[in-house]
Formats: C-alpha cells, sequence, structure tokens
C-alpha cells in the first residue's frame, strides 16, 4: 500500500472531518465563553460555568444514576450476549437460525416502538418505572451489539484451543474459563464498553421508561427549556464529549488488539 | 455434560431475556391496540375504535408518509457524503485508513442529544451561523431563519448519520477482491466503467445497511423535530409520543407504532430484494 498523498479524497476527507468536529468544538469553545447568550463574537474566557456544574445537585445526582445504569445494564448485556455467542458460533441446535434473526431485531425496530412496547408490558405486569425499568430496556438495545462483535471475535480462532484443552482434562466450563473467554476477553471488553456508551447517551427510549429519578440525558433534555441554564448545558456537553472520547479510544484500542501475546492461555 | 447441556445451559439464559422482554412486550403492544383506554376499567374493554380513528384520520397517515419521505432523504444524503468518504479510506487512504476511519467515527459516539444541541446553536436565527455572518458583515440581518423547519431536522440527522453510514461501506469496499478491478481495467473498461460495474454492485450491500442505519432511527425520530424542527418539522414519531405524554391515549400510541414498525419492515424486506438484485456484476 501507498502511504496516503494530497488528493481529492483526501481534501474530501479533510472537509468531512471538519463538518464532523466543527459543531462539537463549536460547544467546548462556548463552554469557556464569559456571555450567558451562545452567540458570536466572543465575549472572554472564564471557567464559572464549569464551576457551578459543581453545584448544580440534580445534575450530579443525575450523572450518579445515569453511570449505574450504563454499568449495571452494560454487564447484564455483555453476559447474556457472550453466552448466547458461544452457543451460537461453537454448537450446532434447533432454532439457532429463529435466535440469530430475533436477538437481531432491536437492530432494525426505531427506538420508539421498543419504547412503547416495553413501557406497555411493564404497565401490564404492574412494574413501576424507575431506573431498574431504563436499565431493562438498555440492556434489550445493547445484547444484539454484544453477540456481534464477541461472535466475530469467537469466530476469529478456531475451537481446537478448547478442544486441546479439553484433551488435557479441562472440563468444558473450565476450558470456556481458562481458555477461551481470556482469548476473547479484548472483544469483551469492547462489547461492555460499546453497550456502556450507548446506555449512557440513551434517551429516545429512557424517555418512555424513566419514573421519577432521570438519567443524565433526560435531565439534559429538560434543561434545554431554559436558556438561562443553557451554559452550564454546554459545559457539562463539553465535559462528556471530552471524556466519551477518551472511552472511544479506548475501546477501539482494545478491539484491535489481538489474544494479547503476553497472556497466552495457560494449560 | 454433554453438548446437549451445554448448548441449554448457555442458550437458557438469552432464550429467556429475548422472550420476556422483546418477544413478549412486542406482543402486549400489539394486544393493547384492541383496548378501549390507557388505565383502569377502560384497559379491559376489547375494541376496534382506534383502527378506525388511524384509518379514517387523514394527517396520521400523511404524517407517516412525511416521516418516512424525511428518513429517505436523511439516509440519502448520508449516503451521498458517506459514499466517498469510504471510497477514500478503502482505496487510496493507505496504511493509516483504520485510524483514519476512527477519527471519522468518534464524534458520532458523543452524546446524541448534545450533537443536536449543538445544530440548534448553530442554525437558530441568533444562533452561530447567523451571528457569524452579521459580525463579518456579510448580511445585516442574517439568514432567514434555518432553524425550526424540516430542513433543519433533515440538516441534523444527516450529520448525526454520515459516519455510521460510512462504517458499513467502508466494510463492504474493503472486502472487494481487487484482482476483479485489474481484470476491469483489463479489458477496457475505463475506471468510471469500472466503478459503476464492479466497484458499485459490489458495494450495494454496505450501501444498504448504510441506508437502513440512518433510515430506522430517523423513521422513529422525536427528539430532534422537537430541538429543532419547530411546528412544520413534526414527525410520526412526535404523534407516538403525544399519545403517551400529553393526549394519554395509550391504545392509539400502541396502534401507531405497530403501524410503523410493520411499515420498516416492509421496507427492509422490499429494499433488502432490490439490491440483491442489483449486485451482480456485468463486465
Amino acid at each position: 500500500m501507498r502511504r496516503a498523498q494530497f488528493s481529492p479524497g483526501a481534501l474530501y476527507y479533510a472537509l468531512m472531518a471538519a463538518f464532523l468536529y466543527l459543531p462539537l468544538l463549536l460547544l467546548v469553545v462556548f463552554s469557556f465563553n464569559d456571555s450567558p447568550t451562545l452567540a458570536f463574537p466572543l465575549k472572554g474566557f472564564t471557567t464559572r460555568w464549569y464551576g457551578e456544574l459543581l453545584l448544580a445537585g440534580e445534575l450530579l445526582a443525575a450523572l450518579r444514576n445515569s453511570l449505574l445504569v450504563a454499568a449495571g445494564a452494560s454487564l447484564v448485556a455483555t453476559v447474556l450476549g457472550t453466552m448466547a455467542a458461544l452457543a451460537l458460533t461453537r454448537f450446532e441446535f434447533p432454532g439457532k437460525g429463529a435466535f440469530l434473526a430475533l436477538a437481531a431485531m432491536p437492530l432494525v425496530i426505531p427506538y420508539v416502538v421498543l419504547g412503547v412496547a416495553l413501557l406497555i408490558a411493564f404497565s401490564q405486569a404492574g412494574i413501576k418505572l424507575s431506573l431498574w425499568t431504563v436499565g431493562l430496556g438498555h440492556v434489550v438495545v445493547s445484547v444484539p451489539y454484544v453477540l456481534l462483535i464477541v461472535m466475530a471475535r469467537l469466530a476469529g480462532f478456531e475451537a481446537n484451543l478448547e478442544e486441546a484443552a479439553m484433551d488435557l482434562g479441562e472440563s468444558y466450563w473450565g476450558a470456556l474459563r481458562r481458555v477461551t473467554l481470556p482469548m476473547a476477553g479484548p472483544a469483551l471488553l469492547a462489547a461492555y464498553l460499546n453497550a456502556f456508551t450507548t446506555s449512557f447517551d440513551e434517551f429516545a427510549l429512557s424517555f418512555f421508561l424513566t419514573g421519577s429519578e432521570t438519567t443524565l440525558p433526560i435531565y439534559l433534555y429538560s434543561q434545554l427549556r431554559f436558556p438561562a441554564r443553557l451554559p452550564l448545558v454546554v459545559a457539562l456537553a463539553a465535559l462528556l464529549i471530552v471524556g466519551s472520547l477518551l472511552v472511544l479510544l479506548i475501546s477501539e484500542w482494545l478491539r484491535r488488539l489481538g489474544p494479547p501475546s503476553g497472556k497466552e492461555p495457560a494449560l | 455434560m454433554d453438548q446437549r447441556g451445554r448448548v441449554l445451559t448457555l442458550m437458557a439464559p438469552p432464550t429467556l431475556w429475548l422472550l420476556l422482554l422483546f418477544v413478549l412486550p412486542m406482543g402486549a403492544m400489539a394486544l393493547f391496540t384492541f383496548r378501549a383506554g390507557s388505565f383502569g376499567a377502560e384497559r379491559e374493554i376489547w375494541t376496534l375504535e382506534h383502527y378506525r380513528a388511524f384509518a379514517g384520520n387523514w394527517p396520521f397517515q400523511r404524517l407517516l408518509v412525511r416521516s418516512a419521505f424525511v428518513a429517505l432523504l436523511t439516509a440519502l444524503g448520508s449516503l451521498v457524503l458517506a459514499y466517498p468518504l469510504a471510497y477514500y479510506l478503502a482505496f487510496h487512504a493507505g496504511e493509516g485508513r483504520l485510524l483514519l476511519l476512527t477519527l471519522i467515527l468518534v464524534p458520532a459516539w458523543t452524546s446524541y442529544l448534545l450533537r443536536i444541541l449543538a445544530w440548534k446553536l448553530i442554525l437558530g436565527s441568533n444562533g452561530l451561523l447567523n451571528s457569524l455572518l452579521i459580525s463579518l458583515g456579510l448580511t445585516a440581518e442574517g439568514l432567514p431563519i434555518l432553524l425550526y423547519s424540516p430542513a433543519a431536522v433533515v440538516i441534523t440527522l444527516i450529520y448525526v448519520w454520515t459516519p455510521f453510514t460510512a462504517l458499513p461501506i467502508f466494510a463492504a469496499l474493503q472486502r472487494i477482491d481487487r484482482r476483479l478491478l485489474e481484470a476491469a481495467a483489463d479489458l477496457g473498461h475505463r475506471p468510471w466503467e469500472v466503478f459503476l460495474r464492479v466497484t458499485l454492485p459490489l458495494s450495494m450491500p454496505g450501501v444498504l445497511a448504510g441506508f437502513f442505519f440512518a433510515f430506522i432511527p430517523t423513521v422513529g425520530e422525536y427528539v430532534t423535530p422537537l430541538l429543532v424542527g419547530g411546528a412544520r418539522g413534526v414527525m410520526y414519531g412526535n404523534l407516538i409520543q403525544d399519545q403517551f405524554v400529553r393526549a394519554l391515549n395509550w391504545p392509539l400510541g400502541a396502534l401507531m407504532s405497530l403501524v410503523m414498525l410493520v411499515s420498516v419492515l416492509l421496507a427492509l424486506l422490499l429494499f433488502s430484494g432490490l439490491v440483491r438484485q442489483s449486485t451482480r456484476v456485468r463486465l
């Protein structure tokens, strides 16, 4: 492969990158602007919006709720998705195709439909809306992604390492624990982080399933109606942008990582 | 334990999950369309009243068609922006293409709500675009307001979905056997003919996936219209949301959801069929 050179393609790439990053950059720039209105020209540099953020109690509570829901929902989604991925990639069994088709369905359904369906189901089952119901909804939309990420990784290496471990006296579950899962580790972590960011950012579904306690996107949305609160929201936005960039870069790096060479499965 | 036991142990929890939290709610939603009301005793009465109300309500149906149109524009706009990007990355970006792809995807993974907010700040009448134009002295009044229009919804959503659309196209282009392109060139085809007859047909599965990555969420959108669409930018998703927030007519809302679900699945089948036809390479 030759190295990238200046070309119309590279120019187009640069323009698109600018198009994609500029709005985010604007939010970051305005988070330091010393004016309650968000318009040019810029007024002066301030960090007071960030200072006020720390005093916004409801916001911090919403942030905590979001972290809790995301941590829990992505853990459940990763466990369920990985179990299914293990069975689907390694065994033949009746109903496999049907399961895959059904499990992938949430990917092609608008969230508003899922939200309505879950809201009605919870209501009829007499389950009160709370952070738990939001979390359950997030698991539903995260499992398909986990399934795809982990299946791709498991298909990448053959089953014979597991078989070798079992020949050497490991039980099937022992081989899973000591060979398969460590080798799929980076994919599991990537799937977890993917589910985490999905849940942390999810609004359309949460809107239908949220009780009295709000998650961060729901809180943000409620604040957008008050122009006076906008600078605070923008400061929070800048923090979230930088934070999610970091999480994404870590997860991307993990996904690229093969089986860690220093940690070959110890048979 | 034998293989049967392993499969059962591994598959039981995910299957149970899928049945309880996906299949059952979908069924509950479908059944709820026959209920008379949202709560209490009304909820126990069966009726076809909402089907009649929906069928007789022309504005509902028109809004569904309009939302499908907005989603179509958004998906096509995203494809047009994303295809050259994916093409450049797959064929001309050299060794660093995965890094370059990641860079493009990064903004797409930051908060969805905040990306919409950014466009609200850009497109508003005293927003950044207009205040920039005024402070540069290009216009005195600013452009006619872009915010609170269907156009604002489409622009914002194209921004949101372009990176996601580029991803499957890139994957499809990556899979193309480069020898096919050489063979086509050896047969005397000019570069644009090679593109039209080989590259484009072979990348159609990626294009289709990209199309639905943008189309499906957009057809159900209700947040972006609320933030940047204004009264003229209202979409079918807002109508559904309204039945649960203000009108409190859950059965009608369930029916609207069901109609959207069926429409989306039909569109999916139709387009997949069309694309299967068009992926053949004709030299």
